[in-house]
């Protein structure tokens, strides 16, 4: 019998748009919103945190302790040493990993002329990778096919990739010569002659300024650092970052090597470790928080404003249900289900409709890249949107219980009439 | 209950609240009626009919006094057994019909019995008998505005006959309608009447329905100031 109840309230939803349609764009307008808003929030935090990954801070990241202290000026002569060694160590004890040197320098970058006098050049930021390897993991990590704009990935030694709009500026073409001024692991001063093999453009803006990249055995020749790196980056296979297990590789790797008083031992970090990346996700999982339940608070507000205006309109038909014999209660309980009916269809609408934008947003994107020209922050100049499993229920639920809450607060008044008053009101 | 007395009313006295004092709507008023009584409580507005109509729907309880529908004391009913006591046993009629507009006529009439539990088999059947009582059979599927006024008020007759209820109250039920409609309703009401002996009373203060009424109840300021058989 409670179906026949049910029906009827179903029936009359359909029915009446002004009771079903309002509601339902309401709700659904608002979990469309949810949707979006946690997946390009999710979408933007993964894609920082996998450009910092990728191109700074690895899953977790290898340095002496000194040189963690003062990363930010890049000082490679404080850099790891014994390197071969000490990689051979990480493949044996976490084989399920990839392990990858690298150095991060900075110098001039001087391109000669037909005299071999200097014709342009420009400060500069160089990464150096293993490129040697036929199937190196770091052409794959830094996408480096992927960002090619013009000419080849280097195969020959000294060959380097530089970014596409530093080459424009410097009037750089392919196969022309570069050379690096810089200083040595030990401080002298140094000059490297590298040739352009293309150029590459990685859609962040920092990295697409000025920078240059070489394979390591060419910096650490340039640079006389054999058999060191600046830092040694740590990736899981599947280059899916899980917090608690690089945490605990890294405390793990830093017990081995616990010895407080020299500076040069090894350190590892974590990505979360490093420039209050774990602060930064958890700030936007509160920001989140904060969003949804801003969302279900405004929602139920407007809804409960809704729901007066629609006890209003049904004056008529509540009365003649309380006259009829239907308890308050069993009035109020049929309001709360038509809510839920609202809730959830709206609820899915707005879901449906939030994924389908997501995903178009994940798979596209909308590119920033004119916005962000100064831009210091290693991130996509790609704005992409991130789909989970969380967004299918994190406008879900909300649009649901606020719908519901709305209804509840509306509904009071049902308990507020006054019987003895019905025949008045419904001649009126 | 006496016999076929199924409503008693004993000095019943009712007062609102009104500015910083009272006014008293019933006062001491002292009725019975009967099983199949087709009765009509007239008098000019303020006299207390609706007061009184709301004491017997168990929508209101008196101040003072005693009034007892169907055995049960309205003033000591809870406002759950006040609902059930509508719902199993009183029909209502309103001057303005009140129908569901979403809901076509067969809902409409379907209503009450959906309160009442019944099951679907026995709700269609009981639809459509109450739809023949007032001649709208033809008219199941439609809403209510695409009936007329007199058509709308035989629709709210049938969903107050369906559940065939001991007593049917009705305010100014004709107060819409146009002489010719306002005649066919009340000859239906009175054909359901000595059909199914179902006990009618009326808050009305028109002539026509007064014409038919069996029993007439004079109120002045509250007070029963006749009672003509």
């Amino acid at each position: 019998m409670k179906n026949a109840m049910l029906l009827f309230s179903i029936k009359g939803l359909l029915r009446d748009r002004s009771r079903s349609l309002f509601p339902i764009l309401m709700v659904s307008a608002g979990a469309f919103l949810c949707v979006c808003l946690h997946s390009s929030m999710k979408g933007t935090v993964t894609d920082m945190v996998d450009s910092a990954a990728r191109f700074d801070t690895g899953h977790v990241k290898i340095m002496t302790r000194v040189y963690n202290e003062l990363a930010d000026q890049m000082p490679n002569d404080l850099a790891l040493m014994g390197v071969g060694n000490l990689l051979e160590k990480l493949k044996r004890k976490h084989p399920d990993m990839i392990w990858t040197p690298r150095i991060k320098f900075g110098g001039l970058l001087d391109i000669p002329d037909e005299n071999g006098l200097t014709r342009t050049q420009g400060p500069v930021f160089g990464i150096g990778v293993d490129m040697s390897a036929r199937h190196s993991p770091d052409t794959k990590i830094l996408n480096l096919e992927k960002a090619l704009v013009r000419g080849r990935m280097p195969g020959h030694k000294t060959e380097i990739l530089i970014s596409d709009s530093f080459a424009r500026k410097l009037d750089l073409k392919i196969g022309e010569t570069a050379t690096l001024l810089g200083s040595t692991m030990y401080g002298a001063t140094t000059t490297y002659n590298f040739k352009v093999a293309g150029t590459v453009r990685f859609g962040m803006t920092p990295l697409d300024r000025s920078t240059m990249i070489a394979d390591i055995d060419d910096v650490r020749m340039a640079l006389d650092m054999a058999d060191s790196a600046g830092e040694i980056m740590g990736y899981t296979n599947d280059m899916l970052y899980d917090d608690k297990r690089m945490t605990g590789i890294a405390d793990a790797f830093n017990r081995d090597f616990a010895d407080p008083d020299d500076e040069f031992e090894p350190v590892m970090q974590s990505l979360g470790e490093q420039g209050m990346m774990r602060d930064l996700l958890r700030l936007v999982n509160v920001m989140v928080a904060i969003v949804v339940s801003i969302f279900v608070f405004a929602m139920s507000v407007v809804l409960w404003n809704a729901g007066l205006m629609n006890g209003i309109r049904r004056y008529g038909e509540i009365g003649v249900r309380l006259a009829m014999g239907e308890s308050k209660g069993g009035l109020y309980r049929s309001m709360i289900v038509e809510s839920v009916c609202i809730g959830i269809a709206g609820s899915a609408l707005g879901t449906a409709a939030g994924l389908a934008v997501s995903y178009w947003l994940q798979q596209n994107g909308i590119d920033f890249s004119s916005m962000m020209q100064k831009s210091a922050i290693l991130r996509s100049s790609v704005w992409r949107a991130q789909v989970t499993s969380v967004s299918y229920y994190i406008g879900f639920l909300p649009g649901v219980f606020a719908s519901v809450i709305g209804t509840m607060f509306a509904g009071i008044g049902i308990y507020r009439r006054q019987t003895s008053q019905l025949f008045r009101e419904l001649e009126v | 209950m006496k016999n076929n007395q199924i409503i008693s009313i004993e000095n019943v006295i009712k007062r609102f609240p009104m500015g910083k004092g009272e006014f008293t709507a019933l006062d001491g008023v002292d009725l019975t009626f009967g099983k199949g009584e087709f009765a009509g409580f007239v008098g000019p507005s303020g006299s207390g009919k609706t007061t009184l109509l709301n004491v017997i729907g168990s929508l209101d309880t008196p101040t003072q006094g005693k009034a007892t529908v169907l055995g049960q004391s309205v003033g000591d009913l809870s406002e759950k057994n006040a609902a059930r006591l509508r719902n199993e046993h009183l029909g209502f009629i309103f001057q303005t019909y009140n129908l569901l507009p979403v809901y076509t006529v067969f809902e409409n009439v379907e209503f009450p019995l959906l309160l009442l539990k019944m099951p679907a088999a026995d709700r269609g059947k009981a639809v459509l008998d109450a739809l023949e009582w007032v001649g709208l059979s033809d008219k199941e599927k439609s809403k209510p505005a695409q009936l007329s006024g007199g058509e709308c008020q035989r629709v709210a007759i049938a969903r107050a006959m369906v559940k065939k209820p001991k007593i049917v109250l009705a305010d100014e039920p004709t107060a819409n309608l146009d002489a010719k409609n306002s005649h066919r309703i009340l000859q239906t009401m009175e054909t359901l009447n000595a059909e199914l002996q179902t006990t009618f009373l009326f808050a009305t203060h028109d002539d026509k329905v007064i014409r038919y009424l069996h029993r007439k109840i004079t109120l002045e300021d509250g007070r029963v100031a006749g009672d003509e058989v």
